[in-house]
Order: structure tokens, then C-alpha cells, then sequence
């Protein structure tokens, strides 16, 4: 019985106390937590720092892809005039958002490191058809993206966007043998 | 003619009084135990969400009213009034404050001083069950009879509880009065002092009586949906909502009143209405803290505790309390 008592008293003492605590909600579209650096959110595709494409169109990510979200029609590339470094580029890539589950599995399939999941999570919008996300949209968010998912503010964030990708990183055997070009 | 007037004016400023101070103790009750459970609670609707009742309010008026095809057609509309009136008679016999003159007319800051008014207190409350099982049983819903089953079992249990600690403070002050209560103690301090088991008792069986953390069996949302209020939408689940809130005040205010004093400041300090607010904001907190704390209470129990525990503890308190009566008012 005094046992008892003793013990209900420890827990209103115990409720009492968390109140002079600092609240650990934050009040959210205001204040944004601090992701973790392996967050999955909004694809980006990637360019090599002399401007070509990363992304040689080899269709492994759409293969990986579990909920087939992404559609890659790839197209050879003009010697003269290349937009990727390899033989071939992605003429048409396409990410369903409404699909897409976030696993990273495209990211993890690419060879050159082309795709890349970032930070940015905000992505609801009104149509169908702002979901699928074309390959500007995916290169250039900040000019292409639906103004409702893009945030700058959380894109700044995201530490791969500042890293300066050398043109001739050493990928593996299979981004050396996209490279004829270079 | 003019007292007449007095009255009516005097209830509808308690009613509206009521009615804000619900209103503002949602709000309360939300700002406080987030802050109890380390979050920030509503901060949308004006400055720290204080305009969040006004927003409450008005989606609940503008809600559709649905009433089921199996409910009751006289009585489903019916048991959320019989709740809210109730909440609100019981302020009727509650002194605010000390006597007021104005242009040498002196006004009674009471709606109406009964004679009995502490077996009025304990009848309205049993009148209050009412709206609980009639809203169950009209409703024409399993969870909303389960319910008012619980809700009437718990208040039958815990109504005696409360009878007999308010039985103490009637035989140490020697009146049913509450304005003559609150006057005894302006003499011998307050009521506590004398009936520290009494009050806790009270306390206890108050919270029952209000369906209140950790007594909401009768409308434990994890088992029961909603209990009772399943069916009611729009104003008329509004009206439960008030009803319970308004009982929260009116319990902290009987409480503070019985046992602390009512509008009598501590230390010798100035006299007024706002002793009686600052009391009862305290139990309005105390109410809040426990349903941050505990856990709600298992069916049975809720009858070992009510039966097995507090029945007793007020049968004892009586007893003792009538013994130490007789015998001090016969020496002295």
C-alpha cells in the first residue's frame, strides 16, 4: 500500500518534470529536422563537371526497379555532338513518383552513378501528371521540378549536390567501357 | 421583481462564464499536456492556438447532425441536453464572491443560496448519469450501450463515494449551505485542514463522476470507439463535449469551494472571484496531470477500487468525523 502510494507519486513526479523540458516536436513546415545523409528522397540525375550526362542509358536501374517506376528509352549518341560519355544516352527517362516506393534500388543498380536519391521529400502536388518526372525535371529540378516540390531550401542541403565529381573517377570495369569518348 | 432579474442576469453571466471557461479549458487542457508529453500542442489558430476553441466551435456547428436509423427518435436528441444542463445547474448554488453593493442595492454573488444545496450538488450529478445512459441507449449502437453500461455502473459506484465525503463536510460545518460552508471556513480556515480524507475522496469519486482520465472507461476510445457519444455528430457530440469540460470546472470548482475556501484568500490576502478561479485553475491542472500520468483503470478494477477501498475509507470518515463532532461539541 505505502509502496504503492510512493510509486504513483513517482510517476506524477515524473510527468511534472518532463514539462520544463524543451518540446522534441518541431513545428514542422517552419522548422525542417535535419535529415540523415543516406536519405532517400527525390531522384536527381547526375552530370559529369564538364557538363556531359552521366547516365549512359543502360536501362539497369528500370530492371532493378521493383515497381517498375522508371521507363528508359535510350538513343546511340552523335559523336560530334555527345550528351553522355558513352556510347549511348537516355533519350526519355522517366520516374512514376506514384509508383516509386523509395527502396534506393536504382541508385545501388547504376553503374556511372548516374542516379542519386536527395533529400527532398515534399512532393505532394494535385495532378497525376506532375508525378512523372521527366529527365529535365530529374537533371535541372531547380528550373523543371513543379513548383510545389521543389524547395530550395531543402535541396541546398543535400551534400552530394556540392561534392565536385572528377571527370575521370573511377567507377569500375563498366564505366570504363562507357567511356570510348572520353 | 428585481431579485427575479438579479437571478436571471446572475445565471446567464455564470452560463456564458461557463461556457468560455469550457471553451478555454480544452484549449488548456491541450497546451498542458503536450507540454507534459514534451511536445508543443496547438499553435495554428492565433497566438499559441489561443483561437482554437472559436475554430473547434465553429467546424462542430457547421458538421452534419446524423442520426442513426436504429436510434431512438425522442430520446437521441434529447441525452446530450439532460448532460449539459445538469453540467451546468450544479454552478447554480456555487458563491462566486463575497456580497456586492451597487447603488445601495447589496447582490448576492450566488444564483440561488439553497438550504440543501450540498444534496442538490449530489442529485444534479446523478442527473448528469443520465444523459450518459440515455445517449448509450438511444443510440441503437453495441458501443454506445456498452458504454452508458460502464458510465452507470461507475457513477452509481463512485456517486456514494462522493455523498459520503461531502457527508463530512456537512457534519463539521453543521449546514448543507454552501455560502454558509464558505463562510465557516472563513473562521476556522479551510475544510481540508479538518477533512484531508474527505477530500481526497472526493477528489477521486469526482473524477469517476466526470468520465475523466483515469475513470473514462465509459468511453474508452481503444475498445469502445467513442463509448457512449459512437453515434453523435456535429452540435449534438459538441454538447457532450461541453458537458464534460463544464463538469470539469464545476467539480475543481466545488472542490475549491467545499474544501479550499471558495472566493476566501489564503495568508489574509484580498477577498474575491478570482481566489475561486485560481483555485479552480489549480484542479483544472491537477485533472489535466493526471490524464498525462495514468493510465486508464481495468473494469473490475475500477469496482475493487470504488467498493472495495473508497467505500469504506468514507464510511470510515464519516464515522470518525461524527464521533470527534459529538464529543468536541459536547466539551466545549
Amino acid at each position: 500500500m505505502l509502496d504503492g502510494v510512493r510509486n504513483l507519486a513517482l510517476g506524477f513526479w515524473t510527468v511534472l518534470r518532463h514539462a520544463g523540458q524543451p518540446a522534441t516536436t518541431v513545428p514542422y513546415p517552419e522548422v525542417k529536422r535535419d535529415l540523415p545523409a543516406a536519405f532517400r528522397g527525390r531522384h536527381r540525375l547526375y552530370r559529369h563537371a564538364d557538363g556531359l550526362e552521366r547516365c549512359i542509358g543502360c536501362e539497369l536501374c528500370a530492371g532493378a526497379c521493383p515497381s517498375s517506376a522508371i521507363y528508359v528509352q535510350a538513343a546511340d549518341n552523335d559523336q560530334a555532338h555527345p550528351v553522355s560519355t558513352g556510347e549511348r544516352y537516355a533519350e526519355v527517362y522517366e520516374i512514376n513518383m506514384i509508383r516509386c516506393i523509395f527502396c534506393g534500388f536504382c541508385e545501388e543498380a547504376c553503374p556511372v552513378d548516374a542516379i542519386r536519391l536527395g533529400p527532398e521529400y515534399e512532393l505532394a502536388d494535385f495532378e497525376r501528371g506532375s508525378f512523372v518526372y521527366t529527365k529535365d525535371m530529374l537533371l535541372d529540378p531547380e528550373k523543371f521540378a513543379p513548383a510545389r516540390q521543389y524547395h530550395a531550401d531543402v535541396d541546398e542541403k543535400d551534400p552530394e549536390l556540392r561534392r565536385e565529381i572528377p571527370v575521370d573517377e573511377d567507377l569500375g570495369e563498366v564505366y570504363r567501357q562507357h567511356r570510348p569518348l572520353g | 421583481m428585481s431579485e427575479l432579474l438579479v437571478q436571471v442576469v446572475g445565471s446567464l453571466v455564470v452560463i456564458v462564464a461557463l461556457l468560455t471557461g469550457m471553451a478555454y479549458m480544452t484549449w488548456f487542457e491541450r497546451r498542458v499536456i503536450s507540454r507534459l508529453q514534451v511536445r508543443i500542442g496547438p499553435n495554428r489558430v492565433g497566438p499559441t492556438g489561443l483561437a482554437q476553441p472559436i475554430a473547434d466551435a465553429l467546424k462542430l456547428f457547421f458538421k452534419e447532425d446524423v442520426q442513426p436509423s436504429m436510434a431512438d427518435r425522442f430520446l437521441y436528441p434529447l441525452a446530450p441536453g439532460i448532460s449539459l444542463v445538469a453540467a451546468l445547474a450544479a454552478f447554480a448554488v456555487i458563491p462566486v464572491g463575497p456580497m456586492l453593493t451597487i447603488g445601495g442595492q447589496s447582490i448576492n454573488l450566488i444564483i440561488q443560496d439553497l438550504p440543501v444545496a450540498v444534496l442538490y450538488l449530489v442529485g444534479i450529478s446523478s442527473i448528469g448519469v443520465y444523459g450518459v445512459v440515455l445517449g448509450g441507449w438511444s443510440s441503437g449502437s453495441k458501443y454506445s450501450l456498452l458504454g452508458a453500461l460502464r458510465g452507470s455502473a461507475q457513477v452509481v459506484s463512485y456517486e456514494l463515494v462522493l455523498g459520503l465525503a461531502l457527508v463530512g463536510v456537512v457534519l463539521v460545518s453543521g449546514t448543507m449551505s454552501v455560502a454558509q460552508i464558505v463562510d465557516e471556513q472563513s473562521h476556522f480556515g479551510p475544510l481540508v485542514i479538518l477533512q484531508p480524507l474527505g477530500f481526497l475522496l472526493y477528489f477521486i469519486a469526482a473524477i469517476a463522476e466526470t468520465n475523466r482520465a483515469p475513470f473514462d472507461l465509459p468511453e474508452a476510445e481503444q475498445e469502445l470507439v467513442a463509448g457512449y457519444h459512437t453515434e453523435y455528430s456535429g452540435f449534438r457530440f459538441a454538447l457532450y463535449y461541453i458537458a464534460e469540460y463544464v463538469n470539469v470546472l464545476t467539480v475543481s470548482a466545488i472542490a475549491a469551494t467545499l474544501f479550499f475556501g471558495g472566493w476566501l484568500a489564503p495568508f489574509g490576502l484580498l477577498n474575491g472571484p478570482w481566489w475561486l478561479l485560481i483555485k479552480m485553475a489549480f484542479f483544472a491542472f491537477v485533472f489535466v496531470w493526471l490524464r498525462a500520468t495514468l493510465p486508464r483503470l481495468r473494469y473490475d478494477q475500477l469496482m475493487r477500487l470504488g467498493w472495495g477501498l473508497l467505500l469504506p475509507l468514507a464510511l470510515l470518515n464519516v464515522l470518525v468525523t461524527a464521533v470527534l463532532v459529538v464529543a468536541l461539541s459536547t466539551n466545549g
